[in-house]
């Protein structure tokens, strides 16, 4: 699957739909509302960065997308079919990449493990894994422990198990938030590629405002908690990203000022719930 | 190289004050004393003819039922107790209470139930052995990584799948320390039923013949057995350890070198 994927499937149906989506936490000292309305909609191919100040119900909101944790009201829809636990289509990867892989198992095993307990036959995952590893550049290191590895590679092993998951949404939360800046350049043209090559649908949560408007195709930015969409916003810069002509495109000045300048409202709106715990 | 130097380190300390022990006896003409000259050969003479078959096999075939018993009932248990709220809550205050008995002060009413030939014996041992492999595999499966779990969800592994791939190994660390911590609970128990009840042979109770028909001799040489059945029992789960947990002990080494 190469070539232009966000025009290939067509059709009007959202491949994931958030509709009024809230959340509420009962704790102790009261009921705390950390996602208040939020609605918006992905097709299928895109590439979606959801920014917001820290606090503003990311994780909350990404738990209640891929099934983890149910919404107090509203819904989330993939494909149509109403969310109701994990949905088979989907894959995530977490911000914590030494904590999401299996320390027992190696590289290729831990990449394998989700084909392997949904019944994938045995040539077809092996497969599937070295391609996978091959598409993050790790195809050198299946014997090796996720331990052995750097963080950046740790997070590429997550990326490369997603991709060879095979979902039609891949959701990240935060993916490149604990890696230094190098491998962080490294990680997100890693994973622009990856989309471009696979005609994945990504929904990419960071509360980087550069990153956000580097990768994404469009933006949404969240308020503060509780949380709504303050703004969809289009990123029309070139399909071709590089590290350092995009960031000193004008074009990518004015959208990151601009988004920069909803974050600062937003933070600024919500003043009144910034005591809100931090979810 | 390195295997020699380790062994080296290993038998220094016990060889030294074999020495000791050895030139502080040389004069000693006290009956009662051992001497590691006579030892040995009390050893080999006794415990390594006849008795080897006679009292030394029942002794670990009792050992191994129970001690195997405790380990697969613990973790199941353990497991079924660990991943389930309610469960935990309706069994914790019954655990607590058996737990707080100790042991050898069951084996008369055993002796009553079960009867005195092995069953008690092993029954005994699998119950002593049981709470420190159970009691670990409940919090080591309770302290599963939540990130980890998160992922096993999204990833649609769940039932058996879920728990051989995840839970298991991930407790497998803390179900290792409760089995290390069973092993000399084991040889104890072996021994103190065996004396108590002499049916069906077995080290407890030959110790326990030959030192009241003062046999000084053999009863230090079955002594010595039972020590050595500790050291053969830790060098075997040491074996297991490495094969089982390498990734554990390397991942802890990795963690630390970070910091």
């Amino acid at each position: 699957m190469t070539g232009d994927i966000s025009t290939a499937r067509g059709g009007d149906r959202p491949l994931l739909s958030v509709q009024q989506l809230q959340k509420i936490y009962p704790t102790s000292a009261g009921p705390v509302e950390a996602v208040r309305d939020l609605t918006f909609d992905l097709h299928a191919g895109e590439f979606v960065c959801l920014v917001g100040p820290s606090g503003s119900g990311k994780t909350t909101l990404l738990k209640c997308i891929s099934g983890l944790m149910a919404p107090t009201s509203g819904r989330v829809l993939v494909d149509g079919q109403l969310v109701d636990g994990p949905p088979r289509n989907m894959a995530l990867v977490f911000q914590e990449y030494g904590r999401s892989l299996y320390p027992w198992l190696r590289v290729q095993a831990n990449v394998e493990l989700p084909l392997r307990a949904a019944g994938v036959p045995k040539a077809e995952r092996a497969e599937r894994v070295t391609e996978a590893l091959e598409a993050v550049g790790l195809d050198h290191v299946p014997q090796s422990y996720p331990w052995q590895l750097s963080g950046g590679m740790q997070q590429r092993v997550a990326i490369a198990r997603a991709v060879a998951y095979r979902p039609e949404v891949l959701l990240m939360d935060e993916p490149f938030a604990a890696v230094d800046a190098q491998t962080r350049a490294d990680l997100e043209d890693l994973v622009r590629s990856v989309w471009r090559k696979l005609g994945l649908t990504v929904l990419f949560v960071t509360h980087d405002i550069d990153e956000s408007v580097y990768l994404g195709e469009r933006v949404v930015v969240l308020s503060s908690s509780p949380t709504i969409v303050q703004e969809d916003l289009s990123i029309d810069l070139p399909r071709d990203r590089d590290q350092l002509e995009t960031r000193s495109l004008p074009r990518f000045v004015e959208l990151r000022h601009h988004v920069y300048e909803q974050i600062q409202r937003a933070k600024r709106g919500f003043n009144a719930d910034a005591a809100a715990p931090t979810v | 190289m390195r295997a020699g130097r380790s062994l080296a380190a290993a038998l220094a300390l016990p060889l030294l004050l074999i020495a000791v022990w050895w030139v502080t006896t040389l004069d000693n003409t006290n009956p009662f004393v051992p001497k590691p000259g006579r030892l040995v050969d009390d050893f080999v003479e006794v415990w390594l003819g006849s008795l080897l078959w006679d009292q030394v096999v029942p002794s670990l075939t009792r050992l191994a039922i129970g001690l195997v018993s405790a380990i697969v009932g613990g973790i199941a248990l353990g497991v079924v107790i660990g991943s389930n709220r309610i469960v935990r809550k309706l069994v914790s205050p019954l655990l607590e209470f058996i737990r707080a008995v100790p042991p050898p002060v069951l084996l008369p009413v055993l002796l009553l139930l079960l009867g005195i030939d092995d069953s008690s014996k092993v029954f005994l041992i699998a119950l002593g052995c049981l709470w420190p492999i159970l009691l670990n595999t409940v919090d080591g499966v309770r302290s599963v990584d939540e990130v980890l779990s998160d992922t096993t969800r999204t990833y649609g592994i769940t039932g058996w799948d879920r728990m051989r791939f995840f839970v298991l190994p991930a407790a497998l660390p803390r179900i290792a320390t409760g089995i290390r911590l069973a092993l000399p609970i084991s040889i104890i128990l072996m021994v103190v039923s065996e004396m108590y009840a002499v049916t069906g042979g077995g080290l407890g109770s030959q110790i326990i013949l030959f030192q009241r028909t003062f046999q000084n001799g053999p009863m230090w040489a079955g002594i010595l057995v039972l020590g050595l059945l500790g050291v053969a029992l830790a060098f075997l789960f040491r074996v297991f350890e490495r094969s089982m947990l390498g990734w554990y002990h390397g991942q802890r080494e990795a963690e630390f070198s970070d910091r």
